[in-house]
């Protein structure tokens, strides 16, 4: 969908024109109460459930679908691609309309906020004026906190998985590894690649295996790998994959590198280390949720995941109780680090089903019967908007 | 709580509209019938999978944390009242848990199974662990760590500052006033901080 009015960034600068590219699944009630945000995290897209055309699937189907725990029966449910992103939403590879080059470096740098009030805009569009839940994991997880805090009034209920109020100078720093890699990629040409006809590639690998070492926990990589050869027999050479460790890594860095801009990257890890709501409040995360009274939250974390700790989510868990705002926080026991946000571990997608089995009360209580829908198609994909 | 009885006769210590912490709140029922019934807000704490599962499906605010880690997420005297209900006997560090739970809320209501009940004393003197419907288990897989009695936990409650607002025994879904120490499987006590 595109946007004519520009769109004013926290940096001051302004995003001129735009366009967001997103999904939908389920079907809209008469009310328009019936909605959920899913936001995503640094490399996924709009394209949260279902099968897309050319047959890749959904970055977060196991959760969301007809009969899932996202019920997208009950449920209309939003993905959006996140300008910024390289995801078919306005990006750094396209052209700047004041320019009429591609972007690249010259792309705004954009905030968590100013992703939620690009969302905002479109859920307007759609006719939302009041989103049931809003949902996300990781850097999802921060923009489901931001529509709290920014848009407190349009949102019911607030589910932020293997999240963090801010991140860590750990986590800038493995972001800022990665980054190097990118920028001193000879490739790279000051973010202006594409006027050389070229990819930072190389940089774009070593930033993907930076960042895979990142959600792992270190006994599922180790229960996964531990020392397993390639081969038998060692090759005694400092350049050849002898660990499968290695083989994996230099796989998941090549595939990577094959479909993510560059650009991008550097921006939304960017985005990830600006997030600080409490920042404007003298670092009180209590008062940041202040305003957010009117909304109900669901915080998940995962026991092995050491990138956004549930030390972190109980930090959020009790400035929201300082509040004396309603929150439920499950910690689960999963062995599979940040990456269990998208798996489908079963006491994890029981909570989450049982809550948005409540959210789907809230959304049907008083005043607002469900409507009769019409039965939809047993299509997974469910896919109704693609822009 | 094994009984619909005791859940309402612990309801009735609550005073109405108040903030409420539940340490082990298991399926959320009591919180949820304060809710409805009370008037009363606030938040369950759970360790269990599938009890915090419950809470949720419940609508009751159910906090995932281990007891033994202490109650740091919660600031002095936020709650009016904080409840805990057939707990106490699973954590290690009894003394250290009442005294948090003195210092987060203004009330603090305790039960837990008693000792001293006479069913228990006949099994003992018989020469064997008690096995009975407050203490289900064997000697050798109970979860329960500390098994006291009515009457011990008024020396620690002394020794721990606590003021003792009110106690008694509960048998069968019944309070118990007299000899609660002898007739009552269960032992309740409310107590603010001294």
């Amino acid at each position: 969908m595109h946007f004519a009015e520009p769109l004013p960034l926290r940096s001051g600068a302004v995003l001129a024109d735009y366009t967001l590219r997103y999904e939908t699944y389920g079907t809209l009630n008469a009310q328009a109460s019936n909605a959920v945000l899913v936001c995503h995290a640094l490399n996924a897209s709009h394209h949260v459930a279902g099968t897309a055309p050319d047959g890749s699937l959904g970055w977060w189907d196991n959760l969301v679908g007809p009969g899932k725990p996202l019920d997208t029966n009950r449920f209309f449910v939003i993905g959006v691609n996140n300008p910024g992103s390289c995801f078919g939403s306005t990006g750094p590879m396209h052209v700047n309309p004041a320019t009429g080059r591609v972007y690249g470096a010259d792309f705004p740098v954009m905030t968590v906020e100013d992703w939620v009030d690009a969302q905002a805009r479109l859920m307007t569009r759609l006719g939302i004026t009041r989103l049931a839940a809003v949902l996300g994991g990781s850097l999802g997880g921060m923009q489901a906190l931001a529509w709290a805090l920014r848009h407190p009034q349009a949102v019911g209920h607030c589910v932020a998985v293997a999240t963090a109020p801010n991140l860590s100078a750990q986590n800038i720093a493995f972001n800022e590894v990665a980054r190097r890699a990118i920028v001193t990629d000879p490739d790279f040409h000051g973010g202006h690649f594409h006027a050389h006809g070229v990819v930072p590639k190389r940089g774009l690998r070593v930033a993907r295996m930076i960042g895979h070492i990142t959600y792992l926990a270190g006994d599922a990589m180790e229960a996964r790998f531990g020392r397993e050869m390639r081969q038998t027999e060692l090759s005694y050479s400092t350049q050849d994959i002898e660990f499968q460790v290695e083989s994996y890594l230099r796989h998941q860095g090549d595939k990577f590198s094959e479909y993510f801009d560059a650009n991008t990257y550097l921006l939304i890890t960017r985005a990830l280390d600006y997030f600080d709501p409490a920042r404007e409040h003298g670092g009180d995360l209590a008062q940041a949720f202040a305003m957010a009274q009117a909304q109900k939250f669901l915080l998940v974390s995962f026991t092995t995941d050491w990138r956004f700790s549930p030390e972190r989510s109980r930090e959020i868990v009790k400035a929201l109780v300082d509040n004396r705002i309603d929150v439920s926080y499950a910690e689960i026991d999963a062995p599979h680090g940040h990456d269990a946000f998208l798996l489908d571990d079963p006491r994890y997608h029981g909570v989450m089903r049982a809550y948005f089995e409540r959210v789907a009360v809230d959304c049907s209580a008083p005043g607002r019967p469900k409507p009769n829908a019409p039965p939809r198609g047993e299509d997974a994909a469910g896919v109704q908007g693609a822009q | 709580m094994s009984e619909r009885g005791d859940l309402e006769i612990i309801a009735g210590l609550v005073p109405a509209g108040s903030r409420v912490l539940d340490l082990g709140c298991g399926n959320g029922e009591l919180l949820a019938h304060l809710r409805q019934h009370k008037g009363c807000s606030g938040y369950g704490i759970e360790f269990d999978d599938a009890n915090v599962q419950a809470c949720v499906q419940r609508g009751v605010n159910v906090i995932q944390l281990n007891l033994e880690d202490g109650l740091a997420l919660f600031d002095d005297g936020s709650f009016d009242v904080v409840l805990q209900l057939d707990t106490l006997q699973h954590l290690r560090r009894t003394e250290h848990m009442l005294r948090e739970t003195a210092r987060v809320g203004r009330i603090g209501i305790v039960s837990f199974p008693n000792f001293a009940h006479w069913a228990n004393r006949l099994h003992v003197l018989a020469g064997r662990m008690p096995v009975t419907r407050a203490l289900p288990y064997q000697w050798y897989d109970t979860p329960n760590l500390r098994v006291g009695t009515y009457a011990d936990f008024e020396v620690l409650a002394r020794k721990t500052g606590l003021a003792v607002t009110d106690s008694f025994g509960l048998q069968a879904g019944a309070v118990v006033r007299r000899w609660p120490n002898l007739r009552a499987s269960m032992a309740v006590f409310r107590f603010e901080r001294r």
